[in-house]
């Protein structure tokens, strides 16, 4: 467990400083303990990737790192998420707030189906406080140029979100979670359910947005996780075995269990 | 290739129960047909523009109608939903949203015997509670007792509707940065608005034509009255006082009413649908 850890935060620490540090966070449902222990720092500027196989708490790990995890009932969580330092479950601290910090988007497009694709866009400006709020018109083209879908659309904005397809959408979704401006984004395997070509499109978005935020993309798929992330780290069984550069990750991996993921001997 | 005894006999057997199977269908349409159409044939001829302009007139005076009739289930109607439609949608979105805390399974449960309870039984509690510590009748007691109906059925709608929303959207709001609340009412409910808003139809046009629970609340009034204050007639308590008269012509207006009643319920519903239905336009096209 010691050399794991010294590995997670001396090898394959990134050039940039760590913008979110999960210091031994448990998280699970009820008696069920989904992750344990996860020690894992998260670059600025950076692409991190979590693989592992169905079930190995991938997914429990990124919606711990926004206070996504306790919506769902029963759930618990035990241990620091530092975002800047700060413990996002520190006792004062507003899960809805980190929720504005720390933007994520699912593994199935989830556009708001009574909204057009401009009031999607601008979903999360309208409950800022209103001297936070920014030029709604500007704050759109903005969101929407950065998740690469303006041009698609900029005749269309006011038209429902449901009259794109399933890529657009999820490339909508992006926009609107880029909207509010996060620290972090936080990605759930983001193109499970879309064909090859939104999901090459997705893929080259992710890779442009490492230069304005640090994100976390969980993935089913290796190639994808080699293709994008700078980082990656392999869980099994609710523990992180492994992180390192992709690189070397995906080249000359640590751990036995790792090689025998990534070679395709299980999962 | 021929067919054996056996293959035959399952083809005549699915034959049979497939013509039975209409057979339900039908019978269970014909008697709402059957409805409208002898309606139609007893009531048509006497709605005219009188009936919704003019006031009752007395026997052997032609003419007439019963203005004063339609605006009070105008009336009623509107004061029950003001009661009915912002608890019911409430209650429902709570169940929805709570479903297995322990206060929620009794509320369903209670709503589901406040639905299934008489009419008349509500037309007495309303009575007692709002009739005679006033001292009379009211449009108002009317109204309340209609709408104590609405809550059930609005809760239960709501919250089945409710309930299809997918968690994903509930969760893209919440990731949003979007209270519960928040997500709740801008998110989920218009998401969910078109079913909520047929609950709602459904349950104005139950309680549009009640008549059991008005007899001890709004009572009926021969003259015109738009006082929530005063009692008031309604086209039920209309049609029933003129079915059981002695007089043909009363019948006709009797009959006139009950026409005029579907009618009205069939206006509202399309009223609101074409209202929600442009509604979900304006981000469909």
């Amino acid at each position: 467990m010691a050399t794991i850890e010294a590995r997670a935060l001396g090898a394959a620490a990134p050039a940039t400083p760590p913008r979110v540090r999960a210091g031994r966070l448990s998280a699970g449902f009820g008696p069920v303990t989904a992750i344990r222990d996860i020690t894992l720092d998260i670059a600025d500027r950076h692409i991190t990737a979590i693989i592992g196989p169905s079930g190995c708490g991938k997914s429990t790990f990124l919606r711990a790192l926004n206070r996504m995890h306790e919506t769902v009932p029963r759930a618990w969580a035990r241990g620091t998420v530092l975002l800047d330092e700060h413990d996002i479950y520190a006792d004062d601290v507003d899960a809805v707030a980190v929720r504005r910090l720390v933007g994520m988007v699912f593994q199935r497009p989830t556009a708001f189906p009574t909204m057009s694709i401009r009031q999607n866009v601008a979903a999360g400006l309208r409950i800022a406080p209103r001297e936070e709020r920014q030029h709604e018109e500007e704050a759109v083209e903005h969101a929407l140029r950065r998740a690469a879908l303006w041009d698609e659309v900029k005749d269309r904005l006011d038209d429902s979100a449901l009259a794109l397809s399933g890529g657009q959408q999820q490339r909508l979704c992006i926009a609107r979670a880029l909207a509010i401006e996060p620290e972090i984004l936080l990605l759930d395997e983001p193109t499970a359910s879309l064909d090859p070509i939104s999901t090459e499109k997705v893929e080259q978005l992710v890779h442009t947005l490492r230069e304005q935020v640090a994100v976390v993309i969980v993935t089913h798929n290796m190639q994808q996780a080699a293709r994008v992330s700078d980082t990656t780290a392999f869980f099994l069984s609710g523990e992180l075995v492994e992180v390192a550069p992709t690189r070397t990750m995906f080249t000359h991996p640590a751990d036995e269990r790792t090689e025998a993921y990534i070679t395709g001997r299980f999962g | 290739m021929k067919a054996t005894r056996l293959q035959l006999r399952r083809k005549l057997t699915g034959r049979i129960m497939g013509a039975l199977a209409y057979l339900a269908a039908a019978a269970a349409v014909l008697p709402l047909l059957l409805v409208f159409g002898y309606l139609l044939l007893k009531g048509a001829s006497s709605v005219n523009l009188d009936f919704f302009l003019h006031m009752p007139r007395p026997v052997g005076v032609p003419g007439g109608g019963m203005a004063n009739a339609i605006i009070g289930t105008l009336m009623l109607v509107g004061v029950a939903s003001l009661l009915g439609v912002p608890i019911g949608i409430g209650a429902g979105m709570y169940l929805a949203e709570h479903g297995n805390a322990p206060l929620a399974t009794s509320v369903r449960f209670l709503a589901d015997v406040l639905n299934g309870l008489p009419s008349i039984v509500i037309g007495i509690f309303a009575w007692q509670l709002l009739v005679r510590p006033v001292g009379h009748f009211s449009a108002a007691a009317g109204g309340i007792a209609l709408g104590l109906m609405m809550i059930p059925t609005v809760t239960r709608t709501t919250e089945e509707m409710v309930l299809t929303v997918p968690t994903a959207l509930r969760e893209a709001a919440l990731a949003l940065g979007y209270a519960r609340w928040r997500t709740a009412l801008r998110i989920v409910l218009p998401t969910a608005l078109g079913g909520v808003i047929t609950g709602v139809l459904i349950a104005v046009a139950r309680v549009a034509g009640e008549t059991a629970p008005l007899l001890f609340t709004s009572l009926g009034n021969q003259f015109w009255s738009v006082s929530l204050t005063q009692p008031i007639s309604a086209i039920p308590l209309q049609v029933f006082n003129y079915a059981i008269s002695a007089y043909d012509e009363l019948h006709a207006q009797a009959w006139a009413g009950a026409v005029v009643l579907i009618a009205l319920v069939l206006v509202i519903s399309l009223g609101a649908r074409a209202v929600v239905g442009r509604g979900f336009a304006r981000g469909n096209d």
